[in-house]
């Protein structure tokens, strides 16, 4: 390659050091502006129009905004999300759980290790479907459990009380899998002296795991939590599977909401969908910031 | 799930495309096994009578072709597309992305032909497609179970709510539905007030003419309340799609479904005989209003941007035929829109022939007389009614909300 790059170049030869960085980052950077920053833009300039795609677009300011506030949609798709967020994050301390129960030497826990992180193999359109027939009424296995135990049958998925409920589950079952097995490594690499020398001085059980264990699962629990805040946040495809938002509405979460106000056959506003982005844009920065100041605090001091 | 079917759509979109002059590109949804046949029947008795025209005919998914339309309508437009009549075309229309084809029905006379759907062809005076087919949607009921309770098929409210009372003491649940999809909920709503208000109410409604807060409309959903209330509609019907509802029917667990005419075959295939099968039409509600019907019309459309417009006429011209419409119509065992085709000796569709040609007038169905946001907002808006009758104040607040922000 390099008979390539003009000798006769001075200029070239004189800025080698500093150029040749940024055309290394250049095809990365370009990638990133043109599917990632520009976008990003562009959503919130298209949330200050009245657009359905194809007509011509109509400023009107704010007025997106303000209609989300003043929308009942939105804050349900804004309860949900925090529903999700929360109960989402209990992957990562029953992930652990898994990952110390599983971190034996018996004969054949590959096998078990593999089988438990079998969900997170499979694709979330299936476990959606898979969950979809485990809770549907008349001839799901969970219906039918609760029919026996109670008396009274229960549709999960048509109940606006439990629809939310029954979908994270759902998610939780490849997402447990998923911090199991950052645990897994994570467990791998604890120094056997350190737990050793625990053991001389007298640490058991819980004293062991909180003192001696967990501190050093610091960089696997940090990566569990910033994968299962991100995947509660973009929680779309198990919705869209099992509920498609419903019943009237009540499983809807803002990804999903933001679809089918732009892309959906009953949508096609685009500046209203944009702005339901932008929303969930600012949500994921405030994440996303914690993340990158808890990073650069990190390196910084090591 | 549809998002991923969409982006297939639209990648397939992407990759077909552009004909050659002489050359006829089709695009429709066309995938279940009947209308499938029934497009390949049309293309055949269109080939026969255009040897001259060659047709490329593309073949999207149903879910998919509803975002990909938008797609290849601006981008690269084929020459014939088949879309849905009423509210549901309008966004193209005012968008300039259809052609007005007013002069083929002038010039072949359709207005006489085509009379039944030229109400639902027409925005701003103009006809903007060609319509081929349609259905009745009616209430389905088991003749067996309605002969062994001694019920008569009720012809007016009363006679409804003493059937589904004797329905439900015998231990069964009167209606079979589903609503996880939302829209079959629209049926029940279009029937209810067209039977309550009447036909010209309900176009006001959907139209946006009407407060949702109306006492009119407050009155459709009193008497849904009749039905819900009491357990009328089989549990848990908003967990399910109409076809898993199809088998509480068969199995004689809920013997009436209101429904299109399409639920047939899904019932005779769950096992029941065509004479356990009766139809009939909406009970009367309020005495004297003139009987209007749903009647969901399909159609092909040319969009403007069409290479080929000369033979996408021709081709629009042959679906008008009263012997096309006949053809296409067997296979697909619906009711051809033209009234010079021949009559259908399936009892379903005698049946329903006979109900719409004595129609006051023909509904879309809600969610294409609606726009397709209201559309949207109101069958949730049904859907919970369904599920919580005690919410019906909060609901119409809502709607009327929507209708206040979609029809500006």
């Amino acid at each position: 390659m390099s008979s390539t790059v003009p000798a006769t170049s001075s200029y070239w030869k004189r800025n080698q050091q500093r150029l040749a960085p940024w055309l290394f980052l250049a095809p990365g950077m370009i990638m990133f502006s043109i599917y990632v920053i520009i976008p990003i833009f562009e959503s919130i300039w298209i949330s200050f129009y009245d657009w359905d795609g194809l007509g011509p677009k109509t400023w009107i300011g704010v007025a997106n905004y303000v209609e989300l506030l003043d929308d009942e949609a939105f804050y349900t798709s804004l309860k949900n999300n925090i529903l999700w967020l929360v109960l989402y994050l209990l992957a990562v301390p029953a992930g652990l759980a898994v990952a110390l129960f599983l971190n034996q030497t018996v004969t054949g826990i590959r096998l078990y290790k593999s089988l438990f992180f079998f969900p997170f193999v499979i694709s979330q359109v299936v476990v959606g479907l898979i969950f979809t027939w485990f809770y549907a009424p008349d001839f799901g296995l969970l219906s039918a459990l609760i029919k026996t135990v109670t008396g009274e049958s229960i549709a999960i998925l048509a109940d606006e009380r439990y629809v939310t409920l029954g979908i994270i589950a759902a998610g939780l079952w490849p997402q447990i899998a998923y911090c199991m097995i950052l645990y897994l490594t994570g467990l791998n690499n604890i120094n056997p002296e350190q737990v050793e020398a625990a053991r001389m001085d007298g640490a058991k059980g819980w004293s062991l795991l909180w003192n001696i264990v967990l501190p050093q699962l610091g960089p696997a629990t940090f990566i569990a939590i910033v994968v299962t805040v991100i995947g509660a946040l973009r929680s779309f495809d198990l919705v869209s599977i099992m509920t498609d938002g419903g019943p009237y509405g009540s499983s809807r979460v803002l990804s999903f909401y933001m679809y089918e106000q732009a892309l959906s056959e009953y949508g096609y506003r685009m500046g209203y969908g944009a702005a339901i982005a932008v929303v969930l844009f600012m949500i994921m920065m405030v994440f996303i910031t914690m993340f990158i100041v808890r990073m650069l605090m990190q390196e910084r001091n090591a | 799930m549809n998002s991923f079917k969409a982006a297939l759509a639209l990648g397939y979109a992407l990759t077909v495309s552009t004909a050659f002059a002489g050359e006829l590109v089709v695009n429709s949804d066309q995938t279940d096994p009947a209308p499938k046949k029934a497009m390949e029947t049309l293309i055949e008795g269109f080939k026969a009578a255009h040897p001259d025209v060659t047709v490329k005919w593309n073949n999207f998914d149903h879910e998919g072709y509803k975002s990909a339309i938008r797609n290849f309508l601006t981008a690269d437009a084929p020459d014939v597309v088949s879309w849905y009549s009423g509210n549901r075309m309008a966004p193209f229309v005012k968008a300039g992305l259809f052609e007005d084809v007013t002069d083929l029905w002038t010039e072949n006379k359709l207005d006489d032909q085509l009379k039944s759907a030229v109400k639902s062809m027409e925005i701003d005076g103009k006809k903007w497609g060609i319509p081929y087919s349609y259905y009745q949607w009616g209430i389905y009921y088991r003749k067996d179970i309605f002969a062994e309770q001694g019920i008569t098929p009720p012809k007016t409210w009363a006679e409804l709510i003493a059937a589904c009372e004797k329905i439900k003491a015998a231990g069964m649940t009167p209606f079979a539905i589903g609503t996880k999809a939302l829209w079959p909920t629209g049926g029940w709503f279009d029937y209810l007030d067209l039977r309550v208000n009447g036909y010209e109410f309900h176009m006001d409604l959907t139209a946006g003419k009407v407060p949702y807060t109306d006492p009119k409309v407050k009155a459709v959903f009193e008497k849904w309340g009749e039905l819900v209330k009491p357990g009328y509609f089989i549990e848990n019907h908003a967990a399910i799609d109409w076809q898993d509802a199809i088998p509480q029917f068969v199995q004689g667990k809920a013997p009436m479904y209101l429904m299109g005419n399409f639920a047939v075959a899904a019932m005779v295939d769950g096992g029941l005989k065509e004479d356990q099968i009766g139809f009939l039409q909406f009970p009367e509600i309020t005495a004297g209003i003139p009987m209007a019907e749903d009647a969901p019309t399909e159609s092909f459309h040319i969009p403007s941007g069409a290479k080929n417009k000369e033979d996408a006429r021709k081709f629009l011209a042959y679906l008008a035929t009263p012997e096309a419409q006949t053809k296409m119509n067997e296979v697909l065992g619906q009711l051809p829109v033209n009234n010079q085709s021949a009559k259908s000796n399936d009892p379903f569709l005698k049946a329903g022939f006979e109900m719409l040609a004595n129609a006051y007038a023909l509904a879309q169905f809600y969610d294409r007389d609606a726009p397709a946001e209201m559309a949207k907002a109101g069958m949730e808006g049904f859907q919970q009614f369904m599920v919580k009758p005690d919410s019906v104040d909060a609901i119409l607040a809502r709607l009327e909300k929507a209708r206040g922000r979609i029809y500006k």
